[in-house]
Order: structure tokens, then sequence, then C-alpha cells
């Protein structure tokens, strides 16, 4: 097989941030000069988060050619069902004190849970929601759009109507999901609190394994005869179709995947940066999910983790220092990528790292 | 129309449009066992028509390739070769006559991945292989068998699959290329890799279409040698402007059929047509 080098990299840079972040966080007192506050290891496992939503796009994207700019939908459904399940954690330590409905529930005069929030108490059942939801919906939406040979830019658009269809419903009180509130005010999950520093550093631990493990799966599928097929599917689809490839399936089993992957994300997610409303599903926030996998280098899959986690470090660098400046840089940023390097940072990389034969 | 056609059509019975089937009636139904060619006739073409808004493709043509043949197939522009490989592979429907492949398989009653499925390969004017893969992953991708999504994601080659890999880069002469990219090949390379992918689906007969179109002319003669050589094991038809390419390949025995305006016009050996007085006239003489 081709050696994955900078997989490799990538996985050792991870298992070592994975050690060294809760380490300095929670063993080095604060008073050294490298202890890492609690604010910078959420930050750092928000990052993470993205990068996982990121492979997931770039799966689709750069293995599968297929322009998803609807994949933040999949990551706030994820998001959400964890949210469904802390919302339950909450018990009676809410503002109305309810044992059994969420505050703003109470608030709206409800009189007992509807039935989707049945179960949602049991974090097992919560958890494969996270998966089944969004893994469903992509099931569904891609049989349709796949089977009628819905493709390139008109795929893209659906996508983003679907996200913002999401957005539009999720925004409803009478969905009985918080409104434009959403849920917040988190208070612990399986029994630890989450704002100790503890519990961000396990759940950070957990961020790190999920995205190592995704990018390990990930790349077993891809480097398998049947990701060898996806990728002939992206290139010459109907030639992949004549020669007898029922590329629709092929298609829609790694659309599916992806949708999982991003579920994960965001539920993931979810419990580090406390919050989860309507919001996540803006058509924006897919389509930011595309240029950090076109800046990081797509059909790579390491690469759509450096996209992530650069733009994401240059947004929060630059939305404190030039707020008004950052959607600009984004903008310039993924024009200039686009018509310089048009295989991403890591590209960039490989050409220098090419002139020793490999 | 009249009005005996117009009734058919509303009472669905048009299909007799196709004419009575010739040939032996047997197991029709099962393109996956493949052609039975055991009279020695490979593909049988009858009396087919195709018109297309009152323009006639195909006229009442009649062909038959042997088992193991290399038939060369030559024509002006609008004779009717293109359309002729459309209606053997599916792509068009004739409106009247038939077309059997072995005794056993009716190709008008197959669709088109059935066809490519029960054994007939066509190899397109332009080359489309996988620019991204390499020469080996195309042929491997191009391999006959179950093709589902499960199956291939723990798959591994086996070492018969492995050898027919090998076997068919050789063939082509690709064998130094295996790790290349395929969209850095030479234009007449990957010409020979899509053979090659052709030839990865075990096919009965193999349809070319004017292979050696903007080749150099080392490039032109080792696709002679390639056809040539594939001849025997498969049957090849190869549709061709080029004389001098049809000449080199099919030697003094060979046969050539002449189409003109959708039927044939001569059949024979290269010399026996190139002196067919109807010939020179419509083609050679212009």
């Amino acid at each position: 097989m081709r050696a994955d080098r900078g997989g490799n990299v990538f996985l050792s840079v991870l298992l070592a941030v994975a050690i060294l972040v809760p380490v300095l966080n929670v063993l080095v007192p604060e008073s050294s000069a490298f202890h890492l506050s609690s604010y910078t290891v959420t930050l750092l496992g928000k990052y993470l988060c993205y990068a996982l939503l990121a492979i997931a796009v770039d799966l689709v994207w750069g293995y599968c050619g297929i322009l998803s700019l609807g994949h933040a939908a999949f990551f706030a459904l994820g998001g959400y069902a964890m949210g469904m399940y802390l919302m339950r954690q909450i018990g009676t330590r809410g503002v109305y004190g309810d044992p059994v409905l969420p505050d703003f529930m109470v608030f709206l005069n409800w009189k007992e849970l509807p039935w989707f929030w049945q179960g949602f108490d049991n974090f097992g059942y919560a958890m494969l929601m996270v998966m089944l939801v969004p893994g469903l919906l992509a099931l569904v939406f891609g049989w349709l759009a796949f089977r009628s040979r819905v493709t390139g830019v008109y795929l893209s658009i659906i996508t983003q109507a679907l996200t913002y269809a999401l957005m539009l419903a999720f925004f409803r009180n009478d969905m009985g999901f918080g409104g434009n509130n959403g849920f917040t005010d988190f208070k612990e999950l399986l029994g630890f609190d989450l704002k100790a520093p503890a519990t961000r550093a396990v759940l950070f631990i957990c961020t790190a394994i999920a995205l190592g493990g995704s990018y390990l799966l990930c790349r077993f599928m891809v480097n398998s005869r049947a990701g060898r097929v996806v990728a002939a599917v992206r290139d010459a689809e109907s030639r992949a179709r004549f020669i007898g490839y029922k590329v629709e399936s092929y298609k829609l089993w790694v659309f599916v995947f992806s949708a999982v992957l991003a579920g994960i994300a965001g539920a993931l997610y979810v419990p580090q940066v406390g919050i989860i409303n309507p919001s996540e599903f803006s058509p924006v926030n897919s389509i930011e999910v595309v240029i950090w996998v076109a800046i990081g280098g797509r059909g790579t899959l390491y690469g759509a983790v450096a996209g992530a986690i650069l733009v994401n470090y240059a947004k929060t660098y630059f939305t404190a220092a030039l707020p008004s400046f950052w959607l600009y840089a984004l903008g310039a940023l993924f024009v200039l990528v686009t018509l310089f390097l048009p295989r991403g940072v890591v590209g960039v990389l490989g050409r220098w790292r090419r002139t020793v034969p490999a | 129309m009249n009005m005996r056609s117009v009734m058919q059509k509303l009472s669905g019975r048009s299909r007799s449009a196709r004419g009575p089937r010739s040939g032996p009636l047997l197991d029709t139904h099962s393109p996956e066992a493949g052609p039975d060619a055991s009279r020695g006739v490979m593909l049988y073409l009858e009396d087919i028509s195709v018109s297309f808004d009152g323009f006639r493709a195909l006229n009442a043509l009649t062909l038959y390739v042997e088992t193991g043949e290399l038939r060369c197939i030559i024509g002006p522009n609008g004779a009717g070769k293109t359309t002729m490989m459309d209606v053997i592979t599916g792509k068009t429907r004739p409106d009247t006559g038939s077309a059997w492949f072995g005794q056993n398989i009716d190709l008008l009653s197959l669709t088109e991945p059935e066809i490519a499925q029960a054994g007939i390969g066509r190899k397109f004017q332009k080359p489309t292989v996988f620019e991204q893969h390499t020469v080996f992953e195309n042929l491997e991708l191009a391999m006959a068998g179950d093709k589902s999504v499960w199956k291939w994601l723990t798959a591994k080659l086996t070492p018969p699959q492995r050898e027919q890999i090998d076997e068919v880069l050789t063939t082509i002469g690709l064998t130094g290329q295996r790790l290349t990219l395929a969209g850095t090949l030479s234009h007449g390379q990957k010409q020979w890799l899509e053979i090659g992918m052709l030839l990865m689906q075990n096919p009965q007969l193999l349809l070319v279409d004017e292979p050696v179109a903007g080749m150099t002319p080392q490039e032109i003669e080792r696709t002679a040698a390639l056809l040539t050589s594939l001849a025997g094991r498969h049957s090849v038809v190869v549709v061709e402007h080029d004389m001098a390419f049809v000449r080199a390949l099919s030697g003094s025995a060979g046969r050539v059929t002449v189409l003109h305006e959708g039927s044939v016009l001569a059949e024979g050996s290269i010399d026996e047509v190139q002196v067919n007085p109807r010939v020179v006239e419509v083609y050679l003489g212009a």
C-alpha cells in the first residue's frame, strides 16, 4: 500500500497532544508557566471536533467527489442528540426544578415529555441516536438524490437546502428542541460535573481517541478495494458504472458513514462548548467546513485535519484581535488556496518533500 | 402509419416489429452462462435496420463474425459503423432484424450492462481510464465478478486474480508501468490500458472503435500486434478508417467488411475488396 507518511505524523502528534494537554492542565499546578488553562483545553477539544467533521467532509468530497454543503446538519443532529441526554441529566437542578421536563418545556407549559424525548435519559440509547439519526437522514436523503442521479452543483445546492430547512425547523418552539435558545446549562455527563477540569480533560482525551480512531477507519476504507472504486466513481462516474459497479450504493455508503462521523463530532462538541442551538445548522457553517478541507488539502484525510485546526486557530486569533477582518480573511484565504494551492497546505508540504525520491 | 400497426401499438403488441425470432430457443435468460458458439459463429446480425428521423443508418445489415476471428470493418463516414456497434452493445434498438451472441443469447432482449456481463466488451474511441489510479489498479477495478460494497471493503486480490492482472499487463505491454498513474500515460498507452481493462472482463467478443486515431507510427504498429495477438482467444471486431492499419491488421487472409449506406457492400480479404469496383467507386476511389 502507499505509505501514509502525513497520516503517521498526524497520528503521532495527536497521541502526544492527547497525553500532554490533560497532563499540563490537571497535573501541572496553576502557578507553573507550563500550566494549560481549562479554557485552552476546551478550545483545543473544540478544534479536534471540527477536525473530525472535516475528515467526514473530506471522505465524501475528497474521495467520492460529492461536494456536500450540508454536513453541519449531521454535526448539529449528533449534537442535539447529545444535548437531549444532557438536558435529561439536569433533573431537578433546573430553574423550575421539574424532575422530568427540561426548563423550556415547563416554560411552554407542556405537561409531559414528547415521545421522541423518551429514552434519552439512558446514555447508551442517546449515543445510539447520535449515530442513528444523522445516519438515517443521510440514508434517506442520499438514496433519493443518488438514485435520481443528482450530482455536482445541484447536489450541493440541495444539501444547502437540507441544512437550511432543518435550521428553520429547529428554530420553532413547538418542535420540542428548545427553539432558538436550543439547549444549555448542562450539569453533568454520566454523573461527572461538566465544569470540573478532570471531566474536561477526559472529554478531550475521548475526542482525540474518536478522531484518531475515525482517521484509522477512514484510512482503512479508502485503501480497500471499495475505496479505490469510490475514487474511480469520483474521477469517471459513468465509466465506473459501465464496468459494472453500482455507483449509487457506493456513494450512499460513503455518504451515510460520513454523516455518522459528523454526528459523533457534534456529540463530542456539545458537552465541551456547553450549548447547542439551531445556528449550528446555518448553511454558512457547512460551507466553512468545505473551506477548511480545501485549505488543508482534500483527498488526504490528514489535510482536512490540518485545515480545520489552522483555520479555526486563525479564526480564534482574528476574531479577538481584528473582529471585522475575519470574514474577509477567510474569503481571501479560500480564493488564494483555490487559485494557487489546488492541493492545499499539505500539497505544498508534499511537494517540498518530493525532492527526496519516495 | 397504417391502421394495423396503430392497433398493435395500442394493444401493446408492437414487439412483433422486431420480427420473428430466428435461431434455436435455448436458455435465452442466462447471459451469465456465456455465449454458445459451438457452431463456430460468435455474432449473428441478420436483417438489421435502424432509422433516425427517416434517415436509414442501417439498412438490412447482415453480418456474421466467427469465433476467434479478427474482423476489420471499414466504410466512409455515415456508413453505419458506429450504429452497428451501438446495436450490438444495446445502446440502440433496431427497428427490425435480429442480433444473437452465439446461438443462445438474444442481444435485443438484454440491457447494456447485461450485454457487457454476457461477454461483449466495447472500446470507445476516446480513452477513458481512471487517471488518479495506477495501471495495476485500473485493471483491478475492471476485473469481472461480484462488485458489491461490503464484499469489496475487505476483499483482497487472490493469487489467480493477481496472475490474471499480470497476464493482461504482459499482453498490453505495460508491465513496466504497473505502478504508474494512468493519467501520466501517453495517448497510445492509455488506449492499450483500456483494451486491457476490457480483457479483465473476459469478453468473448471485443468491439474496438478506431483504435489508432492520434497514434504515432510506432504505437500503431504495436497496437496492430496487440490486436492480432488477441484474435484466436477472442473474437475481435475493429472499426477503422486507416487503410494501412487495416492491411497490417488483417494480413492477406483476414476478412474485411466494407459498409456503405447501412449495409454490407463487399466482404473478403483486403486485396479482394481493394479491387472490387463498387468499393473503389464509393470509398477508395474518391
